[in-house]
């Protein structure tokens, strides 16, 4: 008899979302479907206000990604306005931008994913959180809590606050960049690179005996997708849109944000509140194609740093050219702390970055923008139309996270198919199909624009769908 | 100059005839919350914060539309006016869609600090979410009726102070709302002089310039009574 294991909640990620495991008659796992159990609708209630206003509204959709939306907000706006951001404007929206993917990638791995890594995938749960890694390695938790807090403190810096800071505006950024907080930013810098050496340093050690979990977590072919920069290097603000497959070619390159609809298809499941995206040549479900820290580093033919790019050939060599093991997420989160903090230090040597002059200002001149930049978690799409008085009339957001959903569906079933034997289920094994959902450190709040804070839950269905186990984690 | 003498919370006081309770009450130094009062423009008496008890009768009264009598005995901050007060910041925030966190006149806000000088920490009303709209036709300014609490101070200092008396109020009761001209779109106005006279005025975000972000909207009231002053007493600093 076939039989569905569900784990609801699913803990240490952003948001609420369960996995149900189906198994088949004799105990197999057939199938497994990561669902995502809240809905907000910002993209309803968003009508009717004034476009300048979006980068506030939508600023609140995440209070781990704010500068995300607000960044992708304010892109959208510039277009709306029809007006170049002054050059130092454009600085210092990278710089904050900088500042929240350090922060961001520093909470996923050293307060989200590390547990698992250093403490253990079987070990107690109660204890496999950021309180047992602080109990059992204090000076790196402490270390990666202060990474984060450096992050955090450039985005209070330039907006004046850590979180929902609505700083970035139609045509620029409101202040420019004080003096104090250039010093702090410098001052703090080399003890930010210390940290993130040794996390590097920490994790390939670690990699060396997750053979099998690199095996396991999601390794399986698909496109990545991200902004490159005009000459192929990374990017996390400007540049165009390219797609990568995982033997290296280049499938698209240096499409317009503009027509995204022409190469982005979104479809839906009723049994989650996360839409689909695909990539539409492809079609559903083939397009799939994962977006983030990974992707990132995939799409790109450099980053344009000495350290990270050091970082990125040794991923690329123990990857095999184009590594497609969703695990090295994690990786690749790294090496994006060490490429942005290395970028952050190239700002506040730039002589251009307290030029006062940071906001362009103009009238309504397009009636429909569409804003992209890349979130920690992966590319952020924001479309708006507006009438003729900038009221908006129509709100479309494609959301990092979402376009990982296809990825985290085939992770998670990768991983109980290996794992996963049978309707008893050891915890440990539980805790790896939610740690495949980690590496892509999902944002629910932010994909289904969506509202909480979020533990797991895994039911296990059998062939008649009736729940023959679960396991609830609040 | 007739003279009244009256008690303000038992501290004897004597002020000019004429004069209202909240007028008097201010020279003394007792505070009485307002929203609708501007310093330079008549009284309405449209928000009810001001209420205030006066001994022998048994209706509580808006300060700054009574005037002072002899013998007053007044009480300007009993339990009972700090219930009704409060109540009454509760149904603002309750009758219209008040969202701070990304309203232009988040942290420089009147009804915000209403909401904090009574107490106010949440309402004890459902919000009543109504659906209304906005008007952004006007070059330079825009109007959210959302945020409006009817306190005409707009309709005041466009008529007493600007002579143009663009705004008005139209419909009644609940369906009440500021409207522009012959309820046109503010931009359509020929009266409008765009003199920014009403953006000051406003007590919340209603009114703000256009491309205001969260928080930027920095409402000079102070501005208004010191035009009064000018063009009274010719004093042309500020």
């Amino acid at each position: 008899m076939s039989k569905t294991v569900v784990i609801d909640p699913i803990t240490r990620i952003e948001g609420h979302a369960k996995i149900s495991l189906f198994l088949d008659d004799a105990g197999e796992v057939e199938d497994a479907r990561f669902h995502v159990v809240e809905y907000r609708g910002f993209e309803k209630f968003c009508e009717g206000r004034p476009f300048t206003e979006m980068a506030g509204i939508t600023a609140r959709i995440c209070g781990i990604c704010p500068v995300s939306h607000l960044l992708a907000a304010a892109k959208t706006g510039d277009k709306i306005l029809a007006v170049n951001v002054p050059p130092t404007g454009e600085k210092l929206r990278r710089l904050m931008n900088l500042g929240q993917i350090t922060q961001s990638h520093a909470l996923s791995f050293f307060h989200l994913s590390s547990p698992d890594f250093l403490l253990g995938w079987d070990s107690d749960p109660a204890k496999r959180n950021v309180f047992g890694l602080i109990a059992n390695d204090p000076d790196l938790a402490r270390a990666g809590i202060r990474l984060r807090q450096f992050g955090q403190t450039v985005i209070e810096l330039l907006g004046a606050r850590k979180i929902h800071a609505a700083w970035a505006v139609p045509g620029g950024v409101r202040t420019p960049l004080s003096d104090d907080a250039k010093q702090w930013i410098t001052d703090r810098l080399p003890e930010s690179f210390d940290t993130i050496h040794t996390a590097i340093d920490l994790f390939k050690k670690l990699l060396d005996q997750f053979n099998t979990e690199v095996e396991q977590f999601g390794q399986f072919p698909s496109l990545f997708m991200s902004l490159v920069g005009d000459n192929g290097e990374w990017e996390h603000y400007g540049g165009k849109i390219r797609f990568r497959d995982s033997s290296g070619n280049i499938i698209a390159d240096g499409l317009s944000e503009d027509n995204y609809q022409d190469y982005i298809g979104e479809s839906v499941e009723p049994w989650s509140y996360l839409k689909f995206p695909y990539y539409k040549p492809l079609g559903y479900p083939d397009g799939i194609y994962r977006v983030g820290p990974l992707a990132r580093l995939n799409t790109c033919d450099y980053i344009g740093t000495e350290a990270a790019d050091r970082e990125l050939q040794e991923l690329r060599h123990r990857g095999g050219g184009v590594p497609t093991s969703s695990f090295l997420y994690h990786y690749a989160r790294l090496i994006e702390i060490l490429a942005c903090l290395e970028k952050i230090q190239a700002l506040m040597e730039d002589p251009d970055i307290q030029n006062p002059r940071v906001r362009s200002d103009a009238g309504i001149n397009a009636l429909e923008g569409i804003g992209v930049s890349e979130a920690p978690r992966g590319t952020l799409f924001h479309h708006y139309n507006v009438d003729e008085n900038g009221l908006i009339e129509k709100v479309n957001l494609i959301i990092a996270t979402g376009q990982n959903n296809l990825a985290m569906n085939k992770t998670i079933k990768q991983i109980a198919q290996h794992y996963i034997h049978g309707n008893e289920i050891p915890e440990g094994m539980l805790n790896r199909v939610e740690a495949g959902i980690r590496c892509f450190d999902p944002c629910l709040s932010c994909s289904t624009h969506a509202a909480g804070q979020m533990p797991l839950q895994v039911q296990l269905i059998g062939a008649d769908g009736q729940v023959l186990n679960e396991v609830y984690r609040g | 100059m007739s003279v009244k003498t009256l008690k303000i919370n038992g501290q004897d006081i004597a002020a000019e005839a004429g004069k209202s309770i909240l007028q008097v009450a201010k020279e003394e130094g007792i505070p009485i919350p307002t929203l609708c009062h501007l310093e330079g423009v008549t009284d309405v008496g449209a928000c009810r914060l001001c209420l205030v008890e006066i001994k022998g009768i048994n209706k509580l009264l808006p300060a700054c539309v009574t005037e002072i009598g002899e013998g007053m005995e007044v009480e300007t901050n009993t339990p009972r006016l700090q219930e009704y007060r409060r109540m009454t910041v509760e149904l603002l925030f309750a009758e219209g869609n008040h969202m701070c966190s990304f309203c232009v006149a988040n942290n420089n806000c009147e009804l915000q600090d209403a909401a904090i000088e009574v107490g106010m920490d949440h309402t004890r009303f459902d919000y009543r979410f109504p659906d209304r709209g906005m008007d952004l036709s006007h070059p330079e300014f825009a109007i959210d009726h959302n945020r409006c609490i009817l306190c005409t101070r707009c309709v005041r200092v466009c008529d007493e102070i600007e002579g143009a008396h663009v705004w008005d109020v139209g419909q009644r009761g609940e369906q009440c709302y500021i409207i522009s001209g012959l309820d046109q779109p503010w931009g359509e106005v020929d009266a409008c002089t765009s003199c920014g006279k009403c953006v000051d005025a406003c007590p919340t975000g209603a009114i703000f310039r256009q491309g205001t972000t969260t928080a930027e909207k920095l409402g000079d009231r102070a501005k208004l009574s010191f035009l009064i002053n000018a063009r009274e007493k010719q004093e042309w600093t500020r």
